[in-house]
Protein backbone atom coordinates (compact mmCIF):
# COMPACT_ATOMS: atom_id res chain seq x y z
CA UNK A 1 0.00 0.00 0.00
CA UNK A 2 2.88 2.54 1.09
CA UNK A 3 4.22 1.38 -2.50
CA UNK A 4 1.22 2.38 -4.43
CA UNK A 5 1.97 4.74 -6.77
CA UNK A 6 -0.81 6.90 -7.93
CA UNK A 7 -1.10 6.87 -12.00
CA UNK A 8 -4.36 9.15 -12.84
CA UNK A 9 -3.57 9.03 -16.76
CA UNK A 10 -6.05 5.74 -16.46
CA UNK A 11 -8.66 8.27 -15.69
CA UNK A 12 -8.03 10.56 -18.13
CA UNK A 13 -7.49 7.91 -20.99
CA UNK A 14 -11.31 6.09 -20.03
CA UNK A 15 -12.91 9.32 -18.52
CA UNK A 16 -15.70 9.44 -21.72
CA UNK A 17 -16.24 5.76 -20.88
CA UNK A 18 -16.92 6.50 -17.05
CA UNK A 19 -19.16 9.56 -17.71
CA UNK A 20 -21.34 7.89 -19.85
CA UNK A 21 -21.42 4.76 -17.78
CA UNK A 22 -22.43 7.71 -14.77
CA UNK A 23 -24.99 9.22 -17.61
CA UNK A 24 -26.59 5.52 -18.19
CA UNK A 25 -26.96 4.78 -14.23
CA UNK A 26 -28.63 8.30 -13.39
CA UNK A 27 -30.91 7.44 -16.36
CA UNK A 28 -31.92 3.93 -15.39
CA UNK A 29 -32.67 5.52 -11.74
CA UNK A 30 -34.68 8.51 -13.37
CA UNK A 31 -36.89 6.37 -15.54
CA UNK A 32 -37.23 3.50 -13.22
CA UNK A 33 -38.06 6.48 -10.26
CA UNK A 34 -41.03 7.17 -13.10
CA UNK A 35 -42.28 3.62 -13.40
CA UNK A 36 -42.28 3.48 -9.80
CA UNK A 37 -44.12 6.64 -8.67
CA UNK A 38 -46.79 5.25 -11.47
CA UNK A 39 -47.06 2.36 -9.74
CA UNK A 40 -47.07 3.60 -5.89
CA UNK A 41 -49.69 5.66 -6.94
CA UNK A 42 -51.98 3.17 -8.11
CA UNK A 43 -50.83 0.68 -5.66
CA UNK A 44 -51.53 2.84 -3.16
CA UNK A 45 -55.22 3.98 -4.20
CA UNK A 46 -55.53 0.10 -4.46
CA UNK A 47 -54.55 0.02 -0.73
CA UNK A 48 -56.72 2.77 0.11
CA UNK A 49 -59.49 1.60 -1.72
CA UNK A 50 -61.14 -0.41 1.11
CA UNK A 51 -61.66 -3.40 -1.54
CA UNK A 52 -59.84 -6.67 -0.01
CA UNK A 53 -59.12 -8.16 -3.26
CA UNK A 54 -56.87 -4.89 -4.35
CA UNK A 55 -55.61 -4.18 -0.94
CA UNK A 56 -54.35 -7.66 -0.13
CA UNK A 57 -52.31 -8.23 -3.41
CA UNK A 58 -50.99 -4.79 -2.93
CA UNK A 59 -49.73 -5.49 0.61
CA UNK A 60 -48.09 -8.75 -0.40
CA UNK A 61 -46.12 -7.17 -3.18
CA UNK A 62 -45.29 -4.24 -0.94
CA UNK A 63 -44.13 -6.67 1.90
CA UNK A 64 -42.36 -9.09 -0.61
CA UNK A 65 -40.11 -6.35 -1.91
CA UNK A 66 -39.07 -4.48 1.01
CA UNK A 67 -38.36 -8.02 2.70
CA UNK A 68 -35.93 -9.58 0.02
CA UNK A 69 -32.61 -8.14 -0.68
CA UNK A 70 -33.11 -5.89 -4.69
CA UNK A 71 -29.98 -8.27 -6.00
CA UNK A 72 -32.29 -11.05 -5.54
CA UNK A 73 -35.07 -9.48 -7.87
CA UNK A 74 -32.42 -8.38 -10.30
CA UNK A 75 -31.18 -12.15 -11.12
CA UNK A 76 -34.33 -12.99 -10.48
CA UNK A 77 -35.87 -11.38 -13.45
CA UNK A 78 -33.08 -11.88 -15.44
CA UNK A 79 -32.21 -15.25 -15.22
CA UNK A 80 -35.44 -16.78 -14.34
CA UNK A 81 -37.71 -15.27 -16.61
CA UNK A 82 -35.89 -16.70 -19.87
CA UNK A 83 -36.99 -20.08 -17.76
CA UNK A 84 -40.76 -19.09 -18.22
CA UNK A 85 -39.58 -18.28 -22.27
CA UNK A 86 -40.14 -14.65 -21.47
CA UNK A 87 -37.21 -13.28 -23.43
CA UNK A 88 -37.84 -9.93 -25.16
CA UNK A 89 -36.12 -8.18 -22.27
CA UNK A 90 -32.53 -7.44 -22.19
CA UNK A 91 -30.13 -7.14 -19.72
CA UNK A 92 -30.78 -3.50 -19.54
CA UNK A 93 -34.48 -3.36 -19.51
CA UNK A 94 -34.56 -6.12 -17.19
CA UNK A 95 -32.63 -4.23 -14.78
CA UNK A 96 -35.35 -1.40 -15.09
CA UNK A 97 -38.16 -3.77 -14.26
CA UNK A 98 -36.37 -4.82 -11.54
CA UNK A 99 -35.97 -1.30 -9.97
CA UNK A 100 -39.04 -0.03 -10.97
CA UNK A 101 -40.52 -2.78 -9.01
CA UNK A 102 -38.80 -2.31 -6.12
CA UNK A 103 -39.19 2.11 -6.44
CA UNK A 104 -42.93 1.06 -6.92
CA UNK A 105 -43.38 -0.57 -3.48
CA UNK A 106 -41.35 2.33 -1.61
CA UNK A 107 -43.26 4.71 -3.60
CA UNK A 108 -46.30 2.91 -2.78
CA UNK A 109 -45.69 3.37 0.99
CA UNK A 110 -44.76 7.20 0.25
CA UNK A 111 -48.04 8.02 -1.58
CA UNK A 112 -50.29 5.82 0.89
CA UNK A 113 -48.57 7.72 3.63
CA UNK A 114 -49.65 11.33 1.27
CA UNK A 115 -52.57 10.32 0.48
CA UNK A 116 -53.80 9.54 4.11
CA UNK A 117 -52.81 12.66 5.31
CA UNK A 118 -54.45 15.34 2.67
CA UNK A 119 -57.19 17.11 4.78
CA UNK A 120 -60.47 16.31 4.16
CA UNK A 121 -61.80 19.69 3.92
CA UNK A 122 -59.74 20.19 0.42
CA UNK A 123 -61.08 17.57 -0.82
CA UNK A 124 -64.92 18.97 0.29
CA UNK A 125 -63.73 22.42 -1.00
CA UNK A 126 -63.28 20.55 -4.59
CA UNK A 127 -66.64 18.60 -3.75
CA UNK A 128 -68.43 21.90 -3.06
CA UNK A 129 -67.43 23.91 -6.41
CA UNK A 130 -68.84 20.53 -8.29
CA UNK A 131 -65.65 18.74 -9.45
CA UNK A 132 -66.15 14.78 -10.53
CA UNK A 133 -64.69 12.50 -8.75
CA UNK A 134 -61.70 11.83 -10.67
CA UNK A 135 -61.27 15.46 -11.17
CA UNK A 136 -60.95 16.18 -7.68
CA UNK A 137 -57.91 13.49 -7.51
CA UNK A 138 -56.44 15.22 -10.76
CA UNK A 139 -56.66 18.81 -9.46
CA UNK A 140 -56.41 18.71 -6.17
CA UNK A 141 -55.39 15.25 -3.86
CA UNK A 142 -52.77 14.74 -6.31
CA UNK A 143 -51.36 17.45 -6.74
CA UNK A 144 -51.15 18.66 -2.92
CA UNK A 145 -50.38 14.72 -2.65
CA UNK A 146 -47.06 15.27 -4.79
CA UNK A 147 -45.96 18.79 -2.59
CA UNK A 148 -46.29 16.77 0.72
CA UNK A 149 -44.25 13.77 -0.94
CA UNK A 150 -41.58 15.51 -2.69
CA UNK A 151 -38.77 15.23 0.21
CA UNK A 152 -39.16 11.48 -0.01
CA UNK A 153 -39.38 11.15 -3.70
CA UNK A 154 -36.29 12.78 -3.64
CA UNK A 155 -34.61 10.49 -1.03
CA UNK A 156 -35.84 7.71 -2.73
CA UNK A 157 -34.05 9.10 -6.15
CA UNK A 158 -30.81 9.32 -4.54
CA UNK A 159 -31.17 5.82 -3.21
CA UNK A 160 -32.10 4.27 -6.57
CA UNK A 161 -29.26 6.14 -7.95
CA UNK A 162 -26.60 4.52 -5.64
CA UNK A 163 -29.16 1.07 -5.95
CA UNK A 164 -27.87 1.21 -9.96
CA UNK A 165 -24.28 -0.21 -9.02
CA UNK A 166 -26.54 -3.51 -8.56
CA UNK A 167 -27.06 -3.54 -12.50
CA UNK A 168 -23.41 -4.06 -12.74
CA UNK A 169 -23.80 -8.15 -11.60
CA UNK A 170 -25.91 -8.78 -14.98
CA UNK A 171 -23.20 -6.59 -16.96
CA UNK A 172 -25.44 -3.67 -17.49
CA UNK A 173 -22.11 -1.04 -18.27
CA UNK A 174 -23.17 1.14 -15.65
CA UNK A 175 -20.12 3.07 -13.70
CA UNK A 176 -19.39 0.32 -10.88
CA UNK A 177 -19.47 -2.24 -14.51
CA UNK A 178 -17.25 -0.27 -16.10
CA UNK A 179 -15.00 1.05 -13.25
CA UNK A 180 -14.37 -2.69 -12.22
CA UNK A 181 -13.53 -3.35 -16.38
CA UNK A 182 -11.12 -0.93 -16.68
CA UNK A 183 -9.80 -2.20 -13.07
CA UNK A 184 -9.61 -5.72 -14.48
CA UNK A 185 -7.75 -4.27 -17.47
CA UNK A 186 -5.49 -1.84 -15.84
CA UNK A 187 -5.25 -2.88 -12.44
CA UNK A 188 -5.20 0.72 -11.27
CA UNK A 189 -7.39 -0.04 -8.34
CA UNK A 190 -7.45 2.73 -6.18
CA UNK A 191 -7.82 5.53 -8.91
CA UNK A 192 -10.53 3.72 -10.67
CA UNK A 193 -12.68 2.84 -6.90
CA UNK A 194 -11.74 6.54 -5.97
CA UNK A 195 -13.05 7.79 -9.24
CA UNK A 196 -16.09 5.90 -9.42
CA UNK A 197 -16.86 6.87 -5.75
CA UNK A 198 -16.25 10.65 -6.09
CA UNK A 199 -18.25 10.15 -9.32
CA UNK A 200 -21.39 8.94 -7.14
CA UNK A 201 -20.87 11.33 -3.89
CA UNK A 202 -20.51 14.35 -6.72
CA UNK A 203 -23.83 13.13 -8.62
CA UNK A 204 -26.06 12.19 -5.39
CA UNK A 205 -25.32 15.46 -3.72
CA UNK A 206 -26.37 17.19 -7.02
CA UNK A 207 -29.39 15.38 -7.11
CA UNK A 208 -30.11 16.21 -3.51
CA UNK A 209 -28.98 20.27 -4.10
CA UNK A 210 -31.65 20.51 -7.64
CA UNK A 211 -34.25 18.41 -5.42
CA UNK A 212 -34.14 20.95 -3.02
CA UNK A 213 -34.68 23.65 -5.03
CA UNK A 214 -37.39 22.11 -6.70
CA UNK A 215 -38.72 21.33 -2.95
CA UNK A 216 -38.63 25.52 -2.39
CA UNK A 217 -40.00 26.14 -5.31
CA UNK A 218 -43.30 24.43 -4.17
CA UNK A 219 -43.47 25.10 -0.94
CA UNK A 220 -46.53 26.93 -1.23
CA UNK A 221 -48.01 24.44 1.40
CA UNK A 222 -47.91 24.97 5.04
CA UNK B 1 -96.50 33.08 -1.55
CA UNK B 2 -96.59 33.48 -5.20
CA UNK B 3 -93.12 32.81 -6.26
CA UNK B 4 -92.01 28.99 -6.00
CA UNK B 5 -89.18 28.25 -3.23
CA UNK B 6 -85.37 27.97 -4.18
CA UNK B 7 -84.81 25.75 -1.88
CA UNK B 8 -87.61 23.52 -0.28
CA UNK B 9 -86.54 21.35 2.34
CA UNK B 10 -89.40 18.82 4.19
CA UNK B 11 -89.47 16.92 7.43
CA UNK B 12 -85.19 16.28 6.82
CA UNK B 13 -83.55 13.63 8.96
CA UNK B 14 -80.26 12.57 9.38
CA UNK B 15 -78.45 10.02 12.01
CA UNK B 16 -74.98 9.57 12.91
CA UNK B 17 -75.43 5.62 14.05
CA UNK B 18 -77.98 5.48 16.96
CA UNK B 19 -77.94 9.43 17.19
CA UNK B 20 -80.31 11.37 15.27
CA UNK B 21 -78.71 14.42 14.30
CA UNK B 22 -82.25 16.35 12.46
CA UNK B 23 -84.88 15.18 13.90
CA UNK B 24 -87.60 16.65 10.47
CA UNK B 25 -86.26 19.85 9.48
CA UNK B 26 -88.87 22.35 7.17
CA UNK B 27 -86.94 25.42 5.88
CA UNK B 28 -87.94 27.38 2.91
CA UNK B 29 -85.23 29.93 1.41
CA UNK B 30 -87.03 32.03 -1.95
CA UNK B 31 -85.04 33.50 -4.58
CA UNK B 32 -83.22 36.66 -3.65
CA UNK B 33 -83.65 35.98 0.42
CA UNK B 34 -80.91 35.29 3.29
CA UNK B 35 -81.71 33.09 5.83
CA UNK B 36 -80.02 32.28 8.71
CA UNK B 37 -79.43 28.99 10.87
CA UNK B 38 -78.64 29.81 14.39
CA UNK B 39 -78.73 27.74 18.02
CA UNK B 40 -75.86 25.98 20.18
CA UNK B 41 -73.07 23.85 18.91
CA UNK B 42 -74.69 20.61 18.33
CA UNK B 43 -78.01 21.44 17.07
CA UNK B 44 -77.58 20.40 14.03
CA UNK B 45 -77.50 23.32 11.85
CA UNK B 46 -73.86 22.56 9.94
CA UNK B 47 -75.19 18.97 9.36
CA UNK B 48 -77.96 20.14 7.66
CA UNK B 49 -76.46 22.76 5.25
CA UNK B 50 -73.73 20.29 4.77
CA UNK B 51 -77.01 18.25 3.46
CA UNK B 52 -78.05 20.56 1.21
CA UNK B 53 -74.78 20.31 -0.46
CA UNK B 54 -74.34 16.46 0.02
CA UNK B 55 -71.64 16.43 2.44
CA UNK B 56 -73.79 14.71 4.23
CA UNK B 57 -76.54 12.52 3.06
CA UNK B 58 -79.98 12.86 5.30
CA UNK B 59 -81.87 9.87 5.17
CA UNK B 60 -84.87 10.89 6.15
CA UNK B 61 -87.56 13.88 4.28
CA UNK B 62 -86.45 15.56 1.00
CA UNK B 63 -84.12 18.51 -0.36
CA UNK B 64 -85.68 20.26 -3.23
CA UNK B 65 -83.46 22.57 -5.29
CA UNK B 66 -85.62 24.19 -7.53
CA UNK B 67 -88.11 21.17 -7.71
CA UNK B 68 -85.30 18.73 -7.86
CA UNK B 69 -84.67 16.65 -4.98
CA UNK B 70 -80.63 16.68 -4.02
CA UNK B 71 -79.00 13.16 -4.30
CA UNK B 72 -81.66 11.03 -5.32
CA UNK B 73 -84.52 11.03 -7.91
CA UNK B 74 -87.43 8.72 -7.13
CA UNK B 75 -87.53 6.09 -8.95
CA UNK B 76 -91.63 4.27 -8.67
CA UNK B 77 -91.49 5.06 -4.44
CA UNK B 78 -87.94 4.17 -3.98
CA UNK B 79 -85.19 6.57 -3.69
CA UNK B 80 -82.80 5.57 -6.06
CA UNK B 81 -79.17 7.52 -4.98
CA UNK B 82 -77.56 9.91 -8.29
CA UNK B 83 -74.53 8.98 -9.87
CA UNK B 84 -71.65 10.78 -8.96
CA UNK B 85 -71.32 12.46 -11.89
CA UNK B 86 -75.41 13.87 -11.48
CA UNK B 87 -74.45 15.04 -7.77
CA UNK B 88 -71.42 17.04 -8.66
CA UNK B 89 -73.67 18.78 -10.97
CA UNK B 90 -75.96 19.26 -8.37
CA UNK B 91 -73.49 20.44 -6.13
CA UNK B 92 -72.38 22.99 -8.66
CA UNK B 93 -75.45 24.81 -8.98
CA UNK B 94 -74.99 25.53 -4.81
CA UNK B 95 -71.87 27.42 -3.25
CA UNK B 96 -70.35 27.00 -0.21
CA UNK B 97 -67.88 28.59 2.29
CA UNK B 98 -66.34 26.69 5.25
CA UNK B 99 -65.07 27.92 8.45
CA UNK B 100 -61.07 26.72 7.70
CA UNK B 101 -61.72 28.67 4.28
CA UNK B 102 -60.12 25.33 2.60
CA UNK B 103 -58.50 26.96 -0.22
CA UNK B 104 -56.62 24.74 -2.34
CA UNK B 105 -52.86 25.18 -1.02
CA UNK B 106 -51.21 24.28 -3.88
CA UNK B 107 -53.37 27.51 -6.22
CA UNK B 108 -52.81 30.89 -6.20
CA UNK B 109 -55.71 33.00 -4.95
CA UNK B 110 -56.53 34.05 -9.14
CA UNK B 111 -56.10 30.20 -9.92
CA UNK B 112 -58.57 28.85 -6.70
CA UNK B 113 -60.94 31.13 -8.40
CA UNK B 114 -60.49 29.32 -11.71
CA UNK B 115 -60.45 25.88 -10.94
CA UNK B 116 -64.25 25.21 -11.14
CA UNK B 117 -64.72 27.61 -13.77
CA UNK B 118 -62.70 26.19 -16.11
CA UNK B 119 -63.03 21.82 -15.14
CA UNK B 120 -66.51 22.32 -13.92
CA UNK B 121 -68.49 24.95 -16.37
CA UNK B 122 -65.46 24.47 -19.17
CA UNK B 123 -65.07 27.90 -19.66
CA UNK B 124 -61.52 29.19 -21.69
CA UNK B 125 -59.00 30.28 -19.28
CA UNK B 126 -59.00 33.23 -20.60
CA UNK B 127 -62.67 34.06 -19.59
CA UNK B 128 -62.30 32.03 -16.43
CA UNK B 129 -59.28 34.71 -16.00
CA UNK B 130 -61.37 37.64 -16.43
CA UNK B 131 -64.25 35.94 -14.01
CA UNK B 132 -61.78 35.40 -11.54
CA UNK B 133 -60.13 39.03 -11.43
CA UNK B 134 -64.03 40.44 -11.57
CA UNK B 135 -64.72 38.80 -8.48
CA UNK B 136 -61.32 39.09 -6.57
CA UNK B 137 -61.63 42.83 -7.14
CA UNK B 138 -65.40 42.38 -5.68
CA UNK B 139 -63.56 41.24 -2.50
CA UNK B 140 -60.89 43.69 -2.51
CA UNK B 141 -58.26 41.51 -3.47
CA UNK B 142 -57.98 42.23 -7.27
CA UNK B 143 -53.70 43.06 -6.45
CA UNK B 144 -53.54 39.46 -4.43
CA UNK B 145 -54.97 37.42 -7.27
CA UNK B 146 -50.97 35.74 -7.18
CA UNK B 147 -50.84 35.00 -4.06
CA UNK B 148 -50.84 31.48 -2.45
CA UNK B 149 -53.14 30.96 0.47
CA UNK B 150 -50.05 30.69 2.83
CA UNK B 151 -49.51 33.99 2.08
CA UNK B 152 -52.62 35.81 3.05
CA UNK B 153 -54.00 36.63 6.60
CA UNK B 154 -57.58 34.25 7.59
CA UNK B 155 -59.77 37.13 6.49
CA UNK B 156 -57.97 37.47 3.27
CA UNK B 157 -58.74 33.68 2.33
CA UNK B 158 -61.93 33.47 3.54
CA UNK B 159 -62.75 36.66 1.27
CA UNK B 160 -60.32 34.36 -1.80
CA UNK B 161 -62.83 31.58 -1.02
CA UNK B 162 -66.26 33.92 -1.46
CA UNK B 163 -65.12 35.19 -4.21
CA UNK B 164 -64.27 31.39 -5.74
CA UNK B 165 -68.07 30.45 -4.77
CA UNK B 166 -69.70 33.07 -6.17
CA UNK B 167 -67.81 33.15 -9.33
CA UNK B 168 -69.71 29.88 -10.05
CA UNK B 169 -72.72 31.97 -10.54
CA UNK B 170 -74.85 29.70 -8.02
CA UNK B 171 -78.33 29.47 -6.99
CA UNK B 172 -77.84 29.39 -3.74
CA UNK B 173 -74.33 30.35 -1.20
CA UNK B 174 -73.95 28.23 2.01
CA UNK B 175 -72.04 30.00 4.88
CA UNK B 176 -70.98 27.46 7.22
CA UNK B 177 -69.80 29.52 10.10
CA UNK B 178 -67.50 31.50 8.27
CA UNK B 179 -65.91 33.99 11.06
CA UNK B 180 -65.88 31.51 14.02
CA UNK B 181 -62.09 30.56 12.39
CA UNK B 182 -60.68 34.17 12.41
CA UNK B 183 -59.13 36.58 14.62
CA UNK B 184 -61.49 38.82 15.63
CA UNK B 185 -60.30 42.30 13.74
CA UNK B 186 -60.89 40.29 10.77
CA UNK B 187 -64.35 39.05 11.18
CA UNK B 188 -65.42 42.57 9.70
CA UNK B 189 -63.89 42.77 6.57
CA UNK B 190 -65.44 39.41 5.54
CA UNK B 191 -69.15 40.37 7.13
CA UNK B 192 -68.77 43.16 5.07
CA UNK B 193 -68.25 41.43 1.60
CA UNK B 194 -71.47 39.07 2.82
CA UNK B 195 -73.49 41.80 3.50
CA UNK B 196 -72.83 43.45 -0.14
CA UNK B 197 -73.52 39.89 -0.87
CA UNK B 198 -76.86 40.14 -0.04
CA UNK B 199 -77.55 43.76 -1.04
CA UNK B 200 -77.10 42.58 -4.84
CA UNK B 201 -79.43 39.93 -3.97
CA UNK B 202 -77.84 36.58 -3.74
CA UNK B 203 -79.83 34.11 -2.24
CA UNK B 204 -77.90 32.98 0.84
CA UNK B 205 -78.30 30.22 3.80
CA UNK B 206 -76.09 30.58 6.76
CA UNK B 207 -75.11 29.17 9.85
CA UNK B 208 -73.49 31.86 12.23
CA UNK B 209 -72.92 32.93 15.81
CA UNK B 210 -72.47 36.84 14.69
CA UNK B 211 -75.76 37.91 15.95
CA UNK B 212 -76.02 41.00 15.11
CA UNK B 213 -75.25 40.53 11.25
CA UNK B 214 -78.01 38.24 11.76
CA UNK B 215 -80.29 40.14 12.61
CA UNK B 216 -79.44 42.96 10.46
CA UNK B 217 -79.04 40.94 6.53
CA UNK B 218 -81.86 38.29 7.50
CA UNK B 219 -84.89 37.74 5.82
CA UNK B 220 -85.52 34.76 8.08
CA UNK B 221 -84.35 32.77 11.10
CA UNK B 222 -84.54 29.36 12.10
CA UNK B 223 -83.14 28.86 15.95
CA UNK B 224 -82.47 24.89 16.17
CA UNK B 225 -82.66 23.25 19.26
CA UNK B 226 -81.65 19.26 19.15
CA UNK B 227 -82.16 18.73 15.63
CA UNK B 228 -85.45 20.47 15.70
CA UNK B 229 -86.57 23.83 14.60
CA UNK B 230 -87.32 25.53 18.27
CA UNK B 231 -88.56 29.24 16.79
CA UNK B 232 -88.37 31.11 13.54
CA UNK B 233 -89.41 34.01 12.17
CA UNK B 234 -88.26 37.62 10.92
CA UNK B 235 -85.27 38.96 13.13
CA UNK B 236 -86.75 40.92 14.86
CA UNK B 237 -89.65 38.47 16.12
CA UNK B 238 -86.96 36.01 17.26
CA UNK B 239 -84.14 38.35 18.66
CA UNK B 240 -87.41 40.17 20.47
CA UNK B 241 -89.52 38.03 21.66
CA UNK B 242 -87.94 34.57 21.91
CA UNK B 243 -90.39 31.75 23.21
CA UNK B 244 -88.83 29.45 24.74
CA UNK B 245 -86.13 29.30 27.88
CA UNK B 246 -83.71 27.78 25.71
CA UNK B 247 -83.83 30.78 22.96
CA UNK B 248 -83.67 33.13 25.92
CA UNK B 249 -80.48 31.65 27.11
CA UNK B 250 -78.75 31.26 24.12
CA UNK B 251 -79.22 34.84 23.02
CA UNK B 252 -78.40 35.74 26.94
CA UNK B 253 -74.90 34.82 26.03
CA UNK B 254 -74.82 37.37 23.35
CA UNK B 255 -76.35 39.89 25.44
CA UNK B 256 -73.51 42.20 25.51
CA UNK B 257 -73.91 42.75 21.44
CA UNK B 258 -78.19 43.64 21.70
CA UNK B 259 -77.95 45.90 24.58
CA UNK B 260 -75.17 48.33 22.27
Amino acid sequence: MIDYHFDWSVIARNWDKLIDALLLGLWLAVISLAIGCIIGILTAYARLSGKKWLSVPVWAYVEFIRCTPLLLLIFFLYFGLPEFDITFLDKTESFVLSLSLYAGAYMSEVFRAGLSSIPKQYVEAAKAIGLRPWQRQAYVVLPVMFRITLPAVSNNLISLFKDTSLAAAIAVPELTFIARQINANTFRVMEVWLTASALYLATAYLIAILLRQVERRYASIR
Amino acid sequence: MTEPALLQATNVRKHFGEIEVLKGIDLTVKQGQVVSLIGASGSGKTTFLRCVNLLEEHDGGEILLDGDPIGYRMVGSTRKRLSETKISAQRARIGMVFQQFNLFPHLTAGQNVMLGLTKVQGKSAAEAKEIAEHWLGRVGLAERRDHYPYQLSGGQQQRVAIARAVAMQPRLLLFDEVTSALDPELVAEVLGVMQALAESGMTMLLVSHEMLFVREVSHHVLFLDQGRVAQEGRPSEVFDNPESERLRSFLGRFHGIFSR
